[in-house]
């Protein structure tokens, strides 16, 4: 196992002589975007003329099918099956596994007549066109015996119990630390239910070639996705090809399959013909999971002087009966702030509804929406600028368990930050500044987010054209997987990058564990570098041992490579000539990246400022947002365009949490109230203007060889929270109940007199 | 029914099923798979389109209203190999990520370019009556109807700007 120690040497990504690492290349996968030519997982050529699935959802919260007739449905114009729980074929019993090492058990689809959640699927169609499919959809008559549900989380708090398997994190004595500090905050934040809704809903396009099917389906992990399937057919995995080329946007919703795969699997089986499942944009709501709501008690105690003395977080969330989950929205507290006396920890509400679950920067993204804003409170209170407040509690360890940080440059960001949006033209006192009807405000807020590294394997193979391709069954949601890779290929094999070949999102390759927590970039892209070292020993052995080579006899630690060559003093070979003479199929290598023995013993994390100008309308009370600004840390940067691409979009992410996005359960039925993008408001171009993202130059020599960290979701964190502090300084008024919108902004303003 | 649409210069003379979308008959009936299917509803922009030189979305529309129209999606839009000016600037200003609702994105800006061309007024435009200045407001006006969920809202508003200024 190595050290962090062995990652410290100069290696050819940290070198980048060729200049490909931090290159603003454009995407890899660019071209067959903009021309529409990528195709997604409902898209791809099939052997043959596909059929189309429909699936029915359930219509109640809770409880038992006591009908159902699919006869009218399978008599319909064009209809091949109509499955209900009566007559779908046999499935593995649920979490079941034929091979215990499987990372997902059965999940099988329309096991039986209960139902637990609004939205389960209850019957599936299959037709020769989607427009049968789904009319003979709306032929299935379905009765229920539906039972009491618990759905309201507000009102249900008293059911809130430990989240399974933790303990609240105590640190000295908060009740004494918190009562004995000469200034407090104590107040409680909400962020509501939230949808991923991600562009391309779920779908998948399945066959069956002899007793193994392919599945080109839309999922962040390949190897989840195609266990998960295997388990509940019932069948070893290499039975199973599941593919995942182009992802429509994941986001954390589709870091796991959901019932369009078995049943595209289990109808392409039954009719013999390739089949297309897809979730309607309204099923997506309530069939795929969500970020569920979290209430935030935060109490921060602290000295004259600004010192934080006693810092609570204590967060309840939801999450569905049977399936647990946790909005962490406490934990990143634990490594930001420094306070003798400290409690965090997490609550669980368990309802009768949609399956909650991870959604971009899961924990931080809610919680910072709480303590980012209490930080405000604590600095207006003690007339402290916001930034100022935050220097002089910035820890010298990691807080929660003395650890020293990889590297910290929270404060550099934030002064940065400041400097450059103008920070020191805020007016510190709320409502003073006018635009006609608008109030203005400026706000602030960190941004912390862990940073991981995960075990990952690549395979490279050098053909005699000169073309160096990487495989990995690794996934590319938008983040830039495609690019990145190659970028490090071709630095680490001194290959210009159209020499550079990356297929991804294959079950049959190497694996990688998929897009999700921002470990993909440092994971997937670790595992590719380490796969190049692998070839530069090959092909410097290969050189070293052939007659034929101008390099044979001489020490292959000694070669280099560069501009496609293989390199010592004055003699070289092209690497194309090379892998010619060992083969018609070249060089194959594969390679791989796990944790270092003693990474855990420092403390890594990625870090930002955020600040937000905005207007609040004194006559409407709706939040427009003027301008944005941040300044974010998250090691050495491998494509400055596209690195920036991630962290804006995640910014947005903030805006929208903080003025627009937001779902509730409907207590009648246990569905959302939102089922489309008309009620669910993610941020449309009118609402961004003026965002910008600046990525300071960094490198974490201990988070893996190359010094890369994640940036896919530090971009949201804290966002939200900057805006929430602007639109307090803009108009005085604090609002904790989130989205910001106009009827409570109004409310709000009244109740002030203004 | 038997409808002809000519789409990207081809005429297309399918039997459609009168409940055919005009986005399900480009991607189901004749394999053009580039036009996404993101809401199915009007509500995400994925299915732009161009009928007859004006954007729509492609889900909103039957085939069967269109028999004899002219259809340009995504795929009709570059010259073989020479991406369109709008392509190519969603490109280099890395104007979309997951790339979903890209063709849609792209078909929207090219009906925007040409709105903008003839003076057609937005909601944000100030004089009615006069020309309509290609400002930071107006594109993100005109665009508002195509959500990009990975939000390169900033990205796209320079790629509109750059394809502007390549057709000027």
């Amino acid at each position: 196992m190595s050290t962090v120690r062995d990652w410290a040497a100069p290696n050819p990504v940290t070198e980048n002589r060729s200049g490909l690492i931090g290159k603003s290349v454009d995407r890899y996968e660019g071209r067959l975007k903009v021309t529409g030519t990528a195709p997604y997982a409902f898209e791809v050529e099939t052997p043959s003329q596909p059929l189309y699935g429909h699936i029915v959802s359930a219509t109640i919260a809770r409880g038992r099918i006591t009908s159902i007739d699919v006869s009218q449905a399978a008599a319909a114009p064009g209809v091949v099956l109509a499955w209900s729980h009566l007559n779908v074929p046999t499935q593995a019993q649920r979490g079941a596994k034929l091979n215990p090492r499987s990372q997902r058990g059965s999940n099988p689809t329309l096991a039986s007549d209960r139902v637990e959640h609004y939205g389960q699927s209850v019957a599936f169609i299959l037709a020769d066109t989607p427009e049968n499919a789904r009319a003979a959809g709306g032929l299935v008559r379905v009765a229920y015996a539906a039972e009491d549900a618990d759905l309201d989380f507000l009102s249900s708090l008293d059911l809130a119990g430990p989240a399974p398997g933790e303990e609240d994190a105590r640190v000295g004595d908060f009740e004494a630390g918190y009562s004995a500090s000469e200034v407090t905050v104590d107040d409680t934040w909400f962020s509501p239910l939230q949808n991923h809704a991600q562009m391309e809903p779920c779908a998948t396009t399945a066959w069956w070639e002899g007793d193994k099917v392919v599945v080109h389906t839309s999922i962040q992990m390949v190897k989840g996705g195609q266990h998960a399937l295997a388990e509940t057919l019932g069948i070893p995995s290499d039975r199973v090809r599941l593919f995942t080329r182009y992802i429509g946007g994941g986001f954390g919703g589709k870091g796991q399959s959901y019932d369009d795969l078995t049943l595209a699997a289990l109808a392409a089986r039954e009719s013999g013909q390739p089949v297309r499942v897809a979730y309607t944009r309204q099923q997506m709501f309530q069939a795929t999971i969500h970020r569920p709501a979290v209430q935030m008690r935060v109490r921060l105690g602290a000295d004259r002087t600004g010192r934080l003395n006693a810092m609570a977080l204590e967060a309840v969330t939801h999450c569905a009966r049977n399936a647990p989950f946790v909005e962490h929205a406490a934990n990143f507290a634990r490594n930001l702030y420094a306070a003798p006396h400290r409690l965090t920890g997490h609550r669980l509400v368990r309802l009768d509804i949609p399956h909650a679950g991870a959604m971009r920067a899961p924990g931080e993204a809610p919680g910072m929406l709480s303590l980012e804003c209490a930080m405000d409170e604590l600095a207006e209170t003690l007339g402290l600028d916001p930034i100022e407040l935050r220097i002089r509690n910035e820890p010298e360890v990691d807080p929660d368990n003395a650890k020293p940080f990889s590297v910290r440059q929270l404060v550099r960001c934030m002064r940065e930050g400041a400097q450059q949006f103008g920070w020191d033209r805020r007016n510190p006192t709320p409502g003073a500044v006018r635009d006609g009807r608008w109030y203005v405000g400026m706000g602030m807020a960190t941004a912390i987010r862990g940073n991981f590294l995960l075990p990952a394997k690549a395979g490279l193979r050098l053909t005699g054209d000169g073309l160096a391709t990487l495989t990995q069954g690794m996934t590319d949601i938008g983040t830039g997987t495609y690019t990145i890779l190659a970028q490090i290929t071709g630095e680490t094999l001194g290959l210009p990058l159209d020499q550079v070949r990356v297929e991804l999102g294959d079950s049959d390759m190497p694996p990688a564990p998929g897009s999700g927590g921002q470990f993909g970039a440092a994971t997937a892209g670790s595992a590719a570098f380490e796969t190049g070292m692998v070839m530069r020993r090959r092909l410097a052995e290969l050189a070293a041992g052939d007659p034929r080579s101008p390099l044979y006899g001489e020490d292959p630690t000694l070669m280099d490579f560069a501009n496609g060559n293989i390199v010592l003093g004055n003699r070289s070979e092209s690497l194309a000539a090379l892998a010619a003479r060992a083969g018609p199929d070249g060089v194959y290598v594969e390679g791989g990246i796990s944790p270092a023995a003693d990474a855990r013993d420092w403390s890594q994390h990625t870090y930002g400022a955020q600040f937000a100008e905005v207007g609040v309308d004194s006559v409407t009370g709706e939040v427009r947002l003027r301008r944005m600004f941040g300044v974010f840390a998250a090691g050495r940067i491998l494509n400055a365009k596209l690195a920036k691409s991630q962290i804006t979009g995640g910014m947005i992410w903030g805006v929208g949490a903080a003025l627009t996005e937001s779902n509730a359960v409907d207590p009648r039925y246990g569905s959302f109230l939102h089922q489309d993008l008309g009620g669910y408001l993610a941020p449309v171009h009118a609402d961004i203007v003026n965002l910008d993202a600046v990525l300071l130059d960094e490198a974490d020599d201990k988070a893996n060889p190359m010094g890369i960290k994640g940036v896919g979701e530090l971009g949201i964190c804290g966002a939200g929270a900057a805006i929430a502090n602007a639109v307090y300084n803009a108009c005085g008024v604090r609002l904790r109940d989130y989205p910001l919108t106009p009827d409570k902004v109004m409310a709000a303003l009244e109740a002030k007199g203004l | 029914m038997l409808t002809t649409i000519r789409v990207n210069g081809v005429d297309r003379a399918v039997e459609v099923d009168p409940r055919t979308s005009l986005l399900d008959f480009l991607r189901e009936r004749v394999g053009l798979k580039g036009t996404k299917k993101g809401c199915d509803h009007g509500q995400c922009g994925a299915c732009t389109v161009l009928v007859n030189g004006v954007r729509i979305n492609a889900c909103l529309s039957l085939a069967v209203m269109h028999d004899g129209d002219e259809v340009l999606t995504v795929e009709g839009l570059a010259d073989g190999e020479a991406l369109h000016p709008v392509q190519q600037a969603f490109l280099s200003e890395d104007a979309f990520q997951c790339g979903y609702c890209t063709p849609g994105q792209i078909c929207s800006t090219v009906g925007l370019l040409a709105e903008v061309a003839a003076g057609q007024p937005s909601e944000v435009t100030a004089d009615l009556a006069g020309p309509v200045t290609l400002s930071d407001a107006e594109i993100r006006e005109r665009m508002s109807g195509n959500i990009c969920r990975c939000s390169a809202y900033p990205q796209i508003l320079a790629a509109v700007r750059r394809a502007a200024g390549a057709a000027a």
